[in-house]
C-alpha cells in the first residue's frame, strides 16, 4: 500500500519545471464556491454552440411530433386574435388606441399577441427547461445558463411566422409600413431579456420547489391582463403613481413599443424607461440568482 | 518525466440528507412496506458522500478506481467532471475532460442517428467542425450507416448503445474518464468499447477507469486506486489494489448480512438479509476444505409475491474471472413449482460439491431478478470466502495449480505397450 502525500511531493515539483508544456487555459480548478458569481463568460464563449444546437433540438422535436407541425405557430396567434376581437371588442366594447380606427382591433391585438405569445412561451419552456433536462444536468459539465437561454431562443420561429402573419394583416388593413418597423428587433429583444430573466429566476426555483410549474400558467394569465394586450395602454390613466407602478411590468414597454412602431400610436417615452430599467434589475438579479443556485442543481434536481 | 494529468486535493462532498431522499421519493413509497425502514437518520442531518481525497495522475497513466456501489466513486467522477462541487478540498485537471459515464445523455429519440451525432457531441463540448470531421469514423464505429438517417427510437438498444458510445469515444480529450460502460451492450461490443480504450490509452491519454468488471480494471490499468465509505483507502499496482478490495470489510465468520440502510430503495419487495457459506458440519466458515461438500446460503424477505423469481450467487476468482452462475430455479420444475413465491422470509440453499475449487480466494455476488422483467437487487461482492486445498488432487506437488477450478477427474492409466 502506497500513501498518496509523499509521491504528489515529487510531482507538484514536476509539474512546475513542465508548466510551459501545459498551456495554462487548459488548466481547471474545481473548488468549493464562494459567494456569489458572475457569469463565467470564458465557459459561456466555448460552449457558445451549444446553444445553437440545444435551440435548433427544440424546434426540430417539437414540429417532429405534431400533425400540424409548424401550422400551430400560425393557427395559435390566429385563433386568439379572432377570440379577443369579439370577447373584448364586440361583447364589451374595448376600443383601440386613440388614432386607430375601431374596426382595426384585430390587428390592434394582433400587434400585442406578436410580442406576448413569444414572451409566454419562452417564459414557459425556460422555467421547465432545467428540470425537463435532468438527465444533462446530473451527468454532464457546461454552462447551466445555456438550458433556460437556448429554450427562450427556441420561440424566435414561433415568432418568425407570426410575424409573416402580421405583415399580411398590414396589408390587409392598409396599414402603412414606415421607417419605425426598424425599431422592432429592440422591442423584441426587450421581450427575450424579459422572458430570460423571469426564466432564470423560475426555472431555479422550479429545481428546488416543483410548485413553480404550478404557478407558471397562472402567473402568465395574470401577467397577460397587466399587460396592455387586450385593451390599449390609455386605459390606465387613474393617476401617476399607478401609471410608475404598471411601467414596472416590462411587457407594458414592449407591448407599447410594437404598437408605435406598427401603428405609430403612443411612442415609448418615461414609461418604456422605467420597463427598461425593470428589465435590467430582473435580468442581473436573476443572473446572480441561477449562478448561485447552479452549483446545487445536479444535487437536487 | 511525466507532467500531472489530475491532482485532486483534500477533495470532499457532502450532502443533506434530505437532498438525497428528494432524489429516492418515487420509490419511497414502496419502501416503506413490511421490511422496510427508512435510510437510517445521520445525528447531524448531512452525509459525507466523499471525504478527504487526494491522489494525482500523470499524464498518459490509466488509472483504475474501484469500490463498491456507494462508496464514492460516482461522486468523485462527478466533481472531477465539474457536474457538481465540492464541499471542501480542490481539484486541478490539465486538459479536456471526456466521461464516458454519460453516454447516450441528451440523446433524443425524435431525432435521427445524424442530428444526434451533433447534438450529442455538441452537449459533450465538441466543436461543430470537429463533429463534421469525425462523422464517418464515428458512423463506421457505431455500424449505425443504414440507419443514420432514421430516429432513434426506432434503433434496437445494441444500436442505440453502440452510436452514443461511439459519439463519447471520439471526443478525444485530454483525460477520459469511463463509468461501467462495458455492464452493457454485448460481448463483441464490449470488446471493442476495450479496444478503443486501449487505443486511448496508447496515444498516451490519461484514462480513470472505474467498473465492477475487475478482469477488465486488471487488463487495462496498471495502478488502482479503492473507494470505500467516502475515503481513499488504497492506492497500489492493481493485482495488489484488487485482492484488498475484494477481500476487504467483510466479516470474518463467513457471512454478510445487510442492513436495511444498505439495501437501495428500488430492489422492492426484495429484501436480502444474509448470505452465508457452511460447512458439513453447519458451521459458519470462512475458509472451507476443497474435498469436502460445503453450502452457500441465501437468507431473504419478501414484502410482497414476486413472480418469476430466481435468487442465486455468481462466483468469481480475486483475478477477477467468473467461475460459474447459479440460480435456485435453474431447475426447470422448480421454477414451475414456484412461479409465484408468496411474501414472507426465505433461505436459498446450494451445495458446492466436493472436490471441485482450487486453493486461493472467491468472491460471492447475489443477484434476485426475474428474467427479463426486473433486476430486484445486485451485490457482485457479497462476500468471500478462502478454500484450502488440502487433500485436494495433485497435493503432493507443492505448486500452484493454474485455474480456479480442481476437480478430481478420474484418470486411467493404461500401458498400450509394455
Amino acid at each position: 500500500m502506497t500513501t498518496t502525500g509523499s509521491s504528489r511531493l515529487t510531482t507538484a515539483e514536476s509539474q512546475k519545471g513542465n508548466m510551459t508544456v501545459q498551456s495554462d487555459s487548459s488548466v481547471t480548478l474545481i473548488r468549493p464556491p464562494r459567494g456569489w458569481q458572475a457569469i463565467n463568460l470564458r465557459d459561456l464563449w466555448l460552449y457558445r454552440e451549444l446553444v445553437y444546437f440545444l435551440t435548433w433540438r427544440d424546434i426540430k422535436v417539437r414540429y417532429k411530433q405534431a400533425v400540424l407541425g409548424i401550422g400551430w405557430a400560425i393557427v395559435q396567434p390566429i385563433l386568439t386574435m379572432v377570440v379577443f376581437t369579439v370577447i373584448f371588442n364586440k361583447f364589451l366594447g374595448v376600443k383601440p388606441d386613440a388614432g386607430i380606427p375601431e374596426q382595426y382591433y384585430p390587428i390592434f391585438s394582433f400587434a400585442a399577441l406578436l410580442p406576448w405569445q413569444f414572451f409566454q412561451g419562452a417564459l414557459q419552456r425556460a422555467s421547465s427547461s432545467l428540470v425537463s433536462n435532468s438527465n444533462l444536468l446530473t451527468k454532464v459539465y457546461f454552462p447551466r445558463l445555456i438550458i433556460p437561454s437556448s429554450a427562450v431562443a427556441a420561440g424566435l420561429v414561433d415568432f418568425g411566422f407570426s410575424f409573416l402573419i402580421m405583415i399580411g394583416l398590414m396589408i390587409y388593413y392598409g396599414v402603412p409600413f414606415t421607417l419605425t418597423l426598424l425599431w422592432l428587433p429592440l422591442f423584441l429583444l426587450v421581450a427575450l431579456l424579459t422572458a430570460l430573466a423571469v426564466g432564470l429566476w423560475l426555472s431555479a426555483l422550479n429545481v428546488q420547489y416543483r410548485d413553480v410549474q404550478h404557478m407558471v400558467p397562472f402567473l402568465l394569465t395574470i401577467w397577460m391582463y397587466a399587460s396592455p394586450v387586450v385593451y390599449p395602454i390609455d386605459v390606465i390613466n387613474v393617476s401617476k403613481f399607478w401609471q410608475v407602478v404598471y411601467a414596472l411590468n416590462p411587457m407594458v414597454g414592449v407591448i407599447q413599443g410594437f404598437r408605435w412602431a406598427l401603428f405609430g400610436t403612443n411612442p415609448p417615452g418615461w414609461m418604456f424607461a422605467i420597463s427598461m430599467g425593470m428589465v435590467l434589475v430582473l435580468l442581473v438579479s436573476g443572473i446572480f440568482y441561477f449562478r448561485r443556485m447552479e452549483r446545487n442543481f445536479a444535487d437536487l434536481i | 518525466m511525466s507532467d500531472i494529468a489530475i491532482r485532486v486535493d483534500g477533495l470532499g462532498k457532502r450532502y443533506r440528507i434530505g437532498a438525497l431522499h428528494a432524489s429516492n421519493y418515487h420509490t419511497l413509497r414502496d419502501s416503506l412496506v413490511g421490511l422496510f425502514q427508512p435510510r437510517e437518520k445521520q445525528p447531524n442531518g448531512h452525509i459525507w458522500a466523499l471525504r478527504d481525497v487526494s491522489f494525482d495522475v500523470k499524464q498518459g497513466q490509466v488509472l483504475g478506481v474501484v469500490g463498491r456501489n456507494g462508496a464514492g466513486k460516482s461522486t468523485l467522477l462527478k466533481l472531477l467532471s465539474r457536474v457538481t462541487e465540492p464541499t471542501e478540498g480542490e481539484a486541478e485537471i490539465h486538459g479536456r475532460v471526456g466521461s464516458l459515464l454519460e453516454v447516450g445523455t441528451g440523446f433524443h429519440p425524435e431525432l435521427t442517428g445524424r442530428e444526434n451525432i451533433y447534438l450529442n457531441g455538441a452537449i459533450l463540448g465538441m466543436k461543430r467542425t470537429e463533429i463534421e470531421r469525425k462523422f464517418d469514423e464515428i458512423v463506421e464505429f457505431a455500424e449505425v450507416d443504414k440507419f443514420i438517417e432514421t430516429p432513434v427510437k426506432r434503433y434496437s438498444s445494441g444500436m442505440y448503445l453502440r452510436l452514443a458510445f461511439a459519439v463519447a469515444a471520439h471526443l478525444e480529450p485530454e483525460i477520459l474518464v469511463v463509468d461501467e460502460v462495458l455492464a452493457v451492450g454485448d460481448a463483441e461490443f464490449q470488446r471493442k468499447c476495450l479496444g478503443k480504450m486501449g487505443d486511448v490509452a496508447r496515444e498516451g491519454r490519461t484514462v480513470l477507469f472505474v467498473s465492477h468488471n475487475m478482469s477488465a480494471v486488471l487488463r487495462l490499468t496498471d495502478e488502482t486506486i479503492v473507494i470505500d465509505k467516502g475515503g481513499l483507502i488504497m492506492r497500489a499496482p492493481t493485482p495488489e489494489a484488487i485482492d484488498f478490495y475484494l477481500s476487504r470489510g467483510f466479516s470474518q465468520e463467513g457471512q454478510r448480512s445487510w442492513e436495511s440502510d444498505e439495501v437501495p430503495f428500488n430492489a422492492a419487495p426484495f429484501r436480502p438479509l444474509a448470505v452465508r457459506v457452511h460447512n458439513p458440519q453447519g458451521k459458519v466458515v470462512n475458509t472451507i476444505r476443497s474435498v469436502e461438500e460445503n453450502t452457500i446460503e441465501i437468507e431473504y424477505g419478501l414484502s410482497a409475491p414476486v413472480t418469476g423469481l430466481r435468487v442465486g450467487i455468481y462466483l468469481m476468482s480475486t483475478r477477477g474471472e467468473y467461475v460459474f452462475t447459479s440460480f435456485d430455479t435453474d431447475d426447470a420444475a422448480e421454477f414451475e413449482r414456484l412461479t409465484v413465491r408468496p411474501a414472507g422470509r426465505y433461505t436459498s440453499r446450494c451445495t458446492l460439491p466436493a472436490n471441485f475449487l482450487n486453493e486461493g480466494r472467491f468472491v460471492i455476488g447475489i443477484n434476485a431478478s426475474s428474467y427479463r422483467v426486473k433486476r430486484y437487487f445486485q451485490d457482485e461482492q457479497a462476500l468471500t470466502f478462502t478454500v484450502d486445498a488440502a487433500g485436494a488432487p495433485g497435493m503432493h506437488w507443492p505448486e500452484a495449480r493454474l485455474g480456479p477450478v480442481r476437480p478430481r477427474l478420474d484418470w486411467h492409466i493404461e500401458a498400450i505397450e509394455a
